[in-house]
Parts: C-alpha cells; structure tokens; sequence
C-alpha cells in the first residue's frame, strides 16, 4: 500500500501542492496531465532526489518522506531510461543487488525470471549504446525491478519508441506488473498509452493532483473543464 | 555539413594549410637539428653518465610522487568545481587556475618566502619535512606548478558525467560514495587519466621554480632539466642534447597517450 498525503514540493518557482493518492498493492496507477503541469518533478519527490516540503509518504506501512532515495523501496524508470553506458546490459541489470552487496554471478542467477520475461537474456554482454529503445526500456525496467520496490515509477515510458514496439513495451510492462504484483505509477500523456495498461489513473494540472479514478470515470465525468479539455485533446491528438 | 559545391581548392583551405605546414616544418627543423648535431653513440655515452642517470632517476621518482599527490587532489577538487557551487566562484576559479598562467619561477619564489616564515619554518623544524633545497621540494614543486591542469582536466571530465546518472543509482540503492566510484569516477576516467599525464608531463619539464626552492646540487637536487641547464653551463652541449631528446620523447609520449584517451578536446576547453 502506498499511501501520500498533501505532499507538496517546490522546483524553483514551480510548486506541486498537497497531492494526496492511496494506491492499492499491485494497482496500475497513470498519471496524466500536460507538460510541465509537475508529473516528473512528483516522481523526483516519490523516490528521493526531491525535498518534500511538506506533507507524508508512507511506503509499505513506513514513512519514507524524508528517507534516502536507496531507503525507500521506491523503483524509478527515467524518461531516457538512465542506463550506464558504461556498463553492460548484464551490470546494468545487477547494479542494484551488487550495491546490496551481491556478487555479479549470484546477482544474475536471482534475476533469472525476471530476465527471461523481458526476452533479456541474448543482450546481457551488449553495451546499452548498441541496444534499441524498446530493448533500452526493458533493460531499465529490470534494472528498476531488481530489488522488488514496492513502488515502480515510469516516466513516460514509450514515448520515445515508434508504434509496434510501443505496444509490445506497454504488454510486457503490464505482464510483468502483474508478474511481480508490484504497484506502479505510470506518467503519460497519452490516453490510449493510459488505456492498455491503467487500472486507475489521475490528472495533474498545474501542480495539483485534481482528479483520480478509473480512466472511464474520467472521460465520462471530467471534474472541470480544464480536466475535460486535456482528456479530449489528448484522445483526438492520440500523442 | 554536406559538400560546399565549387572549386575543390579554394584560397581559404591554400593559406590555412600553409600556416599549418610553416609550423610543422619548424618544429620538425627544430628537432632535426638537434639530432644532427650529435650522433646515437655519443647520446648512449651521455645517458650513461652517473649524474645523468642520477638526474634521470631522481626525475622519475619526484614525479611519480607528484603524480599520486596530483590524481589524490585533483579527483576531489575537480568533482567539488564540476558538481557545486560556491560563493565567489569566479575568484576561486581564478585562485586554481593561477599556478597555470604564473611564470614557475615566481611559485619557486614564493615557496622560499613561505618557508622563511613562522608556519614555513614550523613545517621545516618537523623532523622528516625538510623541503628547501631537498627532493621533496621538488615534489612540491612539480606539484604546485602541475596540479592546476589536472584539475582542470578533472572538472571537465566529471562535467561531461550526465549527473542524473548519479542520482539514479542512489534510486538504486548506492550511497553517495558508491555512486561516485561505480557511476562518476569510471565514466570521467578517460579524462581523468589525460589530466594526470598531462600534469605529469609538465611536472617532468620544470625547471625555474626547482633552481630557486630545491637548488641544483649535482646528483642530490639535480633533475633532467638542472641537468641540460648544468650541462650548458660547463659548455657540454651532447649531455644537454641527450636529456633535452629524452624529455622531447616523453613529451611526446604523453601527447600521443593524451589523444589516444580521447581527452584532448575537453582538455582544452573545445
């Protein structure tokens, strides 16, 4: 369970206030909303390279708001995904059980499933410089999967990949969130991205966290206008 | 850039590369005439000399501690200018960069001025820690005169470390220590490794602040620059040229392990 409650945070001028969201154990949680409206700087906050300001975050039934980012059980996907370019997909994927104090092999062997479910096994040796995007995410997302978090965060996760692999990234990502039962919060901008893998998703304009529940609920029944005209212009735009 | 159309020689590209063959054709006369001056039997006789070869191994020694004491500091200092900010950069950044636009010989000055007052002398009385007219005062020598570079070096290579990189592997359960030595540290290395031969390199080649701060005592003080410097002196002009062709070949030794690590670019600035 991931519980947040009036956390708020400041990026220079910008602020993101008091966003409060539960998310259930192995919920599929997408977070909408325009750019620059504080979706990244939320997930900064989430896992540790922000300050809060204010407010809580509780992970798991602990309080983690002020806890260092490596303490918090909290998994992060980069927009760019983040992969050491100088280290192989094989030390990229066992950075962090290696810094849990694992060695390479036993690392490897752990990671085994999970590398298996992302067809990952082949790349291992490559160099992530030589890899395409779609394989790029699944390495990053292994990378992130590696300690079981309870909480995996995905910034835009497929936006830079083309059509046919987006959709193959978005089944994989839902195959092995349900795999892992780990709960994800999935930041996008596009409402069928949100479609093919949101159990319940949220808009954020502005800073402020002003609409959650089912996607459906949302297109049906937008809180405000401003919600209204996101969710259509993003449904007619499909970006 | 695609293909400019029209003549393929062109005034512009004729001038340049003439300036480009002048220089060249210079320093290579240079050398050639260094060569012919003297015969490969009379410079195996000359390094083989005792003060030669004490010059030659003082050399090595002085510097190969200068260059432990260099990575020791330039790795930290050029992390701290790359990843912070301070108050009054600008003159900090004028304070580290000053070694490298100051004539050596006023670094020599000043380390004699230095160790003449009360804290100098204090360092001095500590019974291991003599550096006037010591080797050790020509490590700190070589180490002042070169540190600068490598630090420079240090900064651009950590510069040239996506730092959110970093930051992932704290998400990643690193601490800050083990981020820097799994993620900065082996990404910036290339770049470290150009600054510390660098700095080495330079280190070989003083001289004005060695004759002032460490003297040039025959096979004590004395380092393959006091040794061409002794050598013209006493009018020996073949023991002069040997060294000078040993220091011109480890110039350019350095040179061609500084662009081999890629480095030289970010080295300077471009």
């Amino acid at each position: 369970m991931i519980r947040i409650r009036n956390l708020s945070l400041r990026a220079g001028d910008f602020r993101v206030r008091d966003v409060s969201l539960d998310l259930a154990t192995g919920e599929y949680f997408v977070l909408l909303g325009p750019n620059g409206s504080g979706k990244t700087l939320l997930l900064h906050c989430l896992c540790g390279l922000l300050r809060a300001e204010g407010g809580t975050l509780d992970v798991g039934g602990h309080d983690v708001t002020h806890a260092e980012p490596r303490l918090r059980r909290i998994g992060y996907v980069p927009q760019d995904y983040g992969l050491f370019p100088h280290m192989d997909v094989s030390r990229n994927v066992t950075f962090a059980l290696r810094a849990a104090g694992r060695s390479h092999a036993d690392a490897l062997r752990e990671l085994g499933p999970l590398l298996d479910t992302l067809r990952l096994a082949r790349l291992l040796d490559h160099s992530p410089l030589t890899l395409s995007g779609g394989e790029r995410q699944k390495v990053a997302l292994a990378r992130a999967l590696a300690l079981r978090p309870e909480l995996l965060l995905l910034d835009e996760p497929v936006s830079a990949l083309d059509g046919p692999t987006r959709a193959e990234v978005l089944e994989q990502l839902r195959t092995v969130q349900h795999q892992f039962a780990v709960t994800t919060m999935h930041v996008c901008h596009s409402i069928d991205e949100a479609e093919a893998v949101a159990d319940r998703a949220g808009v954020m304009i502005d800073g402020r966290l002003v609409q959650t529940g089912k996607l459906a609920e949302l297109m049906e029944r937008p809180a405000s206008a401003e919600v209204a005209r996101l969710l259509q212009v993003k449904r007619n735009t499909k970006c | 850039m695609p293909p400019v159309a029209g003549p393929r020689v062109h005034w512009v590209s004729v001038v340049t590369i003439a300036f480009l063959a002048v220089f060249v054709a210079g320093v290579l006369a240079l050398i050639a005439a260094d060569l012919c001056y003297t015969s490969p039997q009379a410079m195996a006789d000359a390094l083989r000399s005792p003060e030669v070869r004490a010059a030659i191994r003082l050399s090595l020694l002085t510097t190969a501690a200068t260059l432990v004491l260099v990575v020791c500091f330039s790795i930290p200092v050029g992390y701290a200018l790359s990843r912070y900010r301070f108050p009054g950069s600008v003159v900090l950044d004028a304070i580290i960069d000053l070694p490298i636009v100051l004539p050596p010989v006023v670094i020599g000055v000043s380390l004699l001025v230095f160790f003449r007052t009360a804290i100098g002398r204090g360092i001095e009385s500590v019974p291991g820690l003599q550096f006037v007219y010591t080797p050790k005062g020509i490590v700190l020598c070589q180490f002042l005169v070169s540190v600068s570079y490598a630090i420079r070096a240090s900064k651009a290579a950590f510069d040239g470390v996506d730092r959110r990189l970093e930051a992932l592997a704290l998400t990643l359960g690193c601490t800050h220590g083990r981020a820097f030595r799994w993620v900065a540290l082996p990404m910036a290395r290339n770049g470290l490794a150009a600054g510390a031969v660098m700095a080495w390199a330079r280190a070989v080649g003083i001289f004005g602040p060695l004759m002032v701060f460490a003297g040039a005592v025959r096979m004590k003080t004395e380092v393959m620059p006091t040794t061409v410097y002794l050598e013209l002196s006493i009018g020996r002009i073949e023991p002069a040229l040997a060294v000078s062709m040993l220091m011109l070949a480890i110039a350019m030794g350095a040179l061609v392990l500084i662009h081999a690590l890629g480095q030289a670019h970010r080295w300077w600035g471009t």
